[in-house]
């Protein structure tokens, strides 16, 4: 069987693909890519299926070397990717042959990207999907975050669609480039949200908030204005979700990404909406952050609008490769 | 009762803190078969309803008030709750909390561990991670405040008290309650289906087991 190298892992490279949406009565968390939109988008790309396992790379820089000729796509952050010298723009399909050695990062802007390799990575399924789930130890391989030396088996390429080095047509640079300057998170309201003061909740919307270090994929965590509730009550806890931003005690809002607890017990203030995510993703140490109210009504239709867009793009995709 | 939105794709159904309304609101939503429903997990007091993509909430909300107002015909016979036994050996180098636990309830560790076997406990919520059962039942005498600074690793298998509740930590992992014994037993083990042992609603027992019966305890 194929088996791609990992040269040099960076910081944190782990194997996703869109995770366990059906196991949390179980307290088995959502995880799988925090992007979900690129991942589906760069397999796509690459010929896969949208739910195909794929690398996610944290910051980099990292090195893989590939054991034969293989279609890559990526997205994500601002990142130089290249192979052997030519650099990959996001969202293009690009074509790798054995022996090559493909180079992520550092990052210029951004956290994460996701390469998707024509194949997928072909580690075993368990609980219906190939994702780490780096908290409990199972999924991806050996459930653990990649190492240097590393080897992941590569799924049948099929018929690789991809011979040029690099192709001339892609995803929108939108889908594809999610890092912005200045970020800003639409959010609706937290079941918790009438317990903060009206001065927190409208500081909530108006200041920024800064990214602390001690950020993972279970979520991200802030630094600002001190938000404080009209009481202190003690909750039973409930239901939280990749996106939910929770308050603890001190005050400092954490924004729960997609290997959050299935439960908890801190105030909800508000969600970042679905389409957001990505976004949210995004978020490395420092980075500052603002959150700007939207109705479910017009989550909805955001999230509908960019579904009715990647359906363009799928039917694109095929008409491009009959 | 009450229904809330959980973000744009999830709704939050919240009932009596009581285990039986919880089971019977997730039983309910799970034979409702609501469109577009990719989960449901009970909580506490609540149960989460959780969409694969963002939707009309309002209408989901109501299809779930519909949902919840049927009589439930699924029998409480035949979703009797399983009993298990959890061996558990209260040997001193598992039982890293058993003497301060002991000496907080002011009962020999003899006597906390005769006491803690003999109850008979009831998985209120399976969450924190991948397997964890939250446990109603401990003895009232037993309840004993979390450590005031959590483990950084609690070994797999702990078997522990958190206030006023009972739990076991399936896997390693940080934590703050109390450790008074180790089960040999696997509660999370993602190449079994399912992986988790315990459920919402299961009864459960402690078994008292020696040191040479876990060592010897078959995988």
């Amino acid at each position: 069987m194929a088996r791609l190298t990992i040269v040099r892992a960076g910081p944190l490279m782990t194997v996703q693909d869109l995770g366990r949406p059906n196991h949390r009565r179980e307290g088995v968390s959502l995880g799988g890519a925090l992007d979900r939109q690129t991942a589906r988008v760069a397999n796509l790309l690459v010929g896969n299926p949208e739910t195909a396992a794929l690398l996610e790379i944290t910051l980099g820089p990292a090195i893989l070397r590939f054991p034969d000729r293989r279609a890559i796509a990526w997205g994500g952050g601002d990142f130089p990717l290249q192979i052997e010298g030519t650099e990959i723009a996001a969202g293009r399909a690009a074509c790798v042959h054995a022996e090559e050695e493909l180079t992520v990062g550092p990052a210029r802007r951004g956290a994460r990207v996701w390469l998707a390799i024509s194949g997928g990575i072909d580690v075993p399924p368990l609980l219906g999907s190939r994702s780490t789930d780096l908290r409990a130890g199972f999924g991806g391989l050996a459930g653990r975050a990649l190492g240097d030396g590393d080897e992941l088996p590569l799924g049948g390429t099929g018929r690789p669609n991809q011979t040029e080095r690099v192709a001339t047509w892609g995803a929108p640079a939108d889908w594809t480039q999610t890092s912005t300057r200045i970020l800003v998170l639409r959010v609706v309201r937290g079941a918790e949200w009438p317990d903060f003061k009206a001065e927190a909740r409208a500081a909530f919307l108006r200041e920024s908030f800064v990214v602390r270090p001690q950020s993972d994929r279970m979520g991200a965590r802030l630094a600002g204005l001190e938000l404080r509730r009209s009481a202190e009550i003690e909750r039973l806890s409930e239901a939280v979700v990749p996106g939910t931003i929770q308050v603890p005690n001190d005050g400092q809002p954490i924004i729960l990404l997609g290997d959050c607890q299935t439960i908890g017990g801190y105030p909800r203030i508000a969600h970042v909406i679905t389409v957001d995510l990505p976004l949210a993703a995004q978020l490395r140490p420092n980075d500052a952050v603002r959150f700007r109210e939207v109705t479910l009504a017009e989550a909805r239709a955001f999230f509908v609008e960019r579904e009715n867009d990647l359906d363009r793009f799928r039917v694109g995709i095929r008409l491009r490769t009959l | 009762m009450e229904i809330i939105p959980l973000g744009d794709s999830a709704l939050l159904v919240r009932v009596d803190d009581s285990l039986g309304e919880v089971l019977a609101a997730a039983r309910k939503l799970e034979a409702a078969k609501i469109e577009g429903v990719c989960d449901i997990a009970p909580a506490f007091a609540s149960v989460a309803v959780f969409f694969a993509a963002p939707r009309d909430l309002a209408a989901s909300a109501a299809e779930i008030q519909r949902a919840l107002r049927r009589r439930s015909r699924a029998g409480s016979k035949s979703l009797k709750p399983s009993l298990h036994q959890i061996p558990v050996c209260y040997d001193p180098e598992f039982a890293l909390d058993l003497a301060a636990v002991a000496k907080h309830c002011r009962r020999s560790p003899n006597e906390l561990v005769k006491r803690h076997a003999a109850a008979e406990y009831r998985v209120r919520c399976v969450g924190f991670a991948p397997g964890f059962p939250y446990l109603s039942g401990l003895p009232r005498e037993l309840a004993t405040p979390r450590r005031p600074t959590p483990r950084v690793s609690v070994p797999a298998g702990s078997v522990a008290i958190g206030g006023a509740q009972a739990g076991i930590y399936p896997l390693s992992s940080p934590g703050g309650w109390n450790i008074i014994g180790r089960t040999p037993l696997r509660l999370f083990d993602a190449t079994r289906e399912p992986a988790a042992l315990l459920r919402t609603g299961d009864r459960l027992r402690f078994i008292t087991i020696n040191r040479d019966q876990f060592e010897q305890w078959p995988a």
